[in-house]
């Protein structure tokens, strides 16, 4: 569990190892601290989404599911993805209600980048490499978690360099998104480096 | 009509999506480990994006503004449906390799971000244009670094081998930095280098230009 852990932390890094995320990363990371708000309604829902969609692939989609209900040999998994989806935009829409309700001040401090989570792919692809790695529910839960604290660690700490870069002297055609693509590739780099971490 | 050649060319270098609106990164840099899976991918991407935009903008007029995300997403997931089941069909070994990154075009900024920022407010003909030249342009961007992936990291193109590896007695050392998360990101970087070298009006202005003792005096 602590292995599924740390990889999904830092080895398979969403981010920078599976590129997922990678539009939100380059075009949410001019400030630090909006990059903090991301990371952190990032992280919530992928724990939530996570293993919510795992109970539904296991409840409702893969073959013999239906075998309660007298139907044994249907086999729903080609829906995955709309359902997958689906869990997620509801899921967002009710955490947004909830957090506006309960705790207006973390609310307001997510602001816009909660609806902006539904069509960020980290969120959809950490729920299909769960369905394709056949996760059960408590890997699931592990693995949401360390995915969104991957994600939000790379996004941070991209954020923090790129503040720092705003100062610094970059060649004409490399200035914003050119500079942006070879930081984000020296992080790679890095975090591959933690291939060889075992607790 | 020739504003409407203009929709179709002007996403391919001068409007390119990948290297310069930011949206459908994450696919272009994970599919590009070999020339076949950038290829498919590309064909895959290009044949949603038409036929999202043309659905869309042919139902603009009928759909409440408050849940048009929702179908518009809905629409985009029954095509991706359909074309995930035909690649598996079909190629079911290249649809291995891609993995779950077919599944992802859902979430891929580009389908949504024409959809919401063309396909709602023009009519179909411009629509499926606009889709196509953004297909295109985005295509262009993974066969570029498909092609530098696969030739520089296994010396193969399409799999037949053109530079042959030192292990099989020609000269060539592959490089295995290109197989890996990396080197996606530097040849993407330095693409946009390149291209902004080119077409300068491209170039990001500083957001906090240096002063340099002249400006001081």
């Amino acid at each position: 569990m602590m292995d599924l852990l740390l990889a999904s932390i830092f080895q398979q890094n969403l981010a920078l190892s599976f590129f997922l995320g990678v539009c939100t990363f380059l075009a949410v990371s001019e400030r630090f601290d909006t990059a903090v708000g991301l990371g952190l309604a990032l992280i919530v829902v992928q724990t939530i989404t996570v293993p919510l969609n795992n109970l539904f692939l296991n409840g409702l989609l893969i073959e013999g599911a239906w075998g309660w209900a007298g139907l044994p040999e249907v086999d729903l998994t080609f829906l995955d993805l709309i359902a997958f989806i689906g869990v997620i935009a509801a899921m967002v829409q009710i955490l947004e209600m909830t957090l506006d309700r309960f705790a207006p001040l973390l609310y307001r401090a997510l602001g816009i980048y909660l609806p902006l989570i539904t069509v960020n792919c980290a969120v959809l692809g950490g729920s299909l490499f769960m369905a394709e790695r056949q996760y059960s529910f408590t890997e699931s839960v592990t693995y949401g978690f360390g995915g969104g604290v991957g994600w939000a660690l790379a996004i941070i700490s991209f954020a923090a360099i790129r503040e720092r870069l705003k100062y610094s002297d970059i060649p004409a055609g490399l200035q914003g998104l050119g500079a942006a693509f070879l930081v984000t590739g020296l992080m790679s780099l890095g975090f591959s480096a933690f291939a060889g971490v075992t607790p | 009509m020739a504003s409407l050649l203009r929709t179709l060319t002007g996403p391919i270098i001068a409007n390119n999506p990948v290297t310069l609106q930011i949206l459908g990164v994450c696919s272009a840099l994970a599919v590009t480990t070999s020339l076949v899976t950038a290829l498919t991918m590309s064909v895959a991407l290009t044949v949603v994006l038409c036929l999202s935009t043309g659905i869309i903008s042919l139902i603009s007029k009928h759909i409440p503004p408050v849940i048009r995300l929702i179908v518009q997403i809905i629409i985009i997931a029954s095509l991706v449906i359909v074309i995930d089941g035909l690649l598996r069909a079909f190629a079911f070994e290249i649809s291995r390799q891609l993995s779950i990154f077919v599944g992802l075009i859902v979430t891929n900024c580009l389908v949504l971000g024409r959809a919401e920022a063309f396909a709602m407010r023009n009519p179909p003909l411009p629509s499926i244009l606009d889709g196509l030249g953004n297909g295109l342009g985005y295509s262009a961007v993974l066969i570029i670094v498909g092609t530098i992936r696969e030739l520089l990291g296994a010396g193969t193109l399409l799999g037949v081998t053109i530079l042959t590896p030192a292990s099989e007695g020609g000269w060539f050392e592959p490089l295995n930095l290109m197989q890996l998360a990396p080197s996606a990101f530097f040849i993407i970087g330095f693409l946009i280098w390149s291209i902004r070298a080119r077409w300068s009006d491209q170039i990001e202005p500083p957001k906090y230009a240096l002063k340099t003792r002249r400006d001081a005096r």
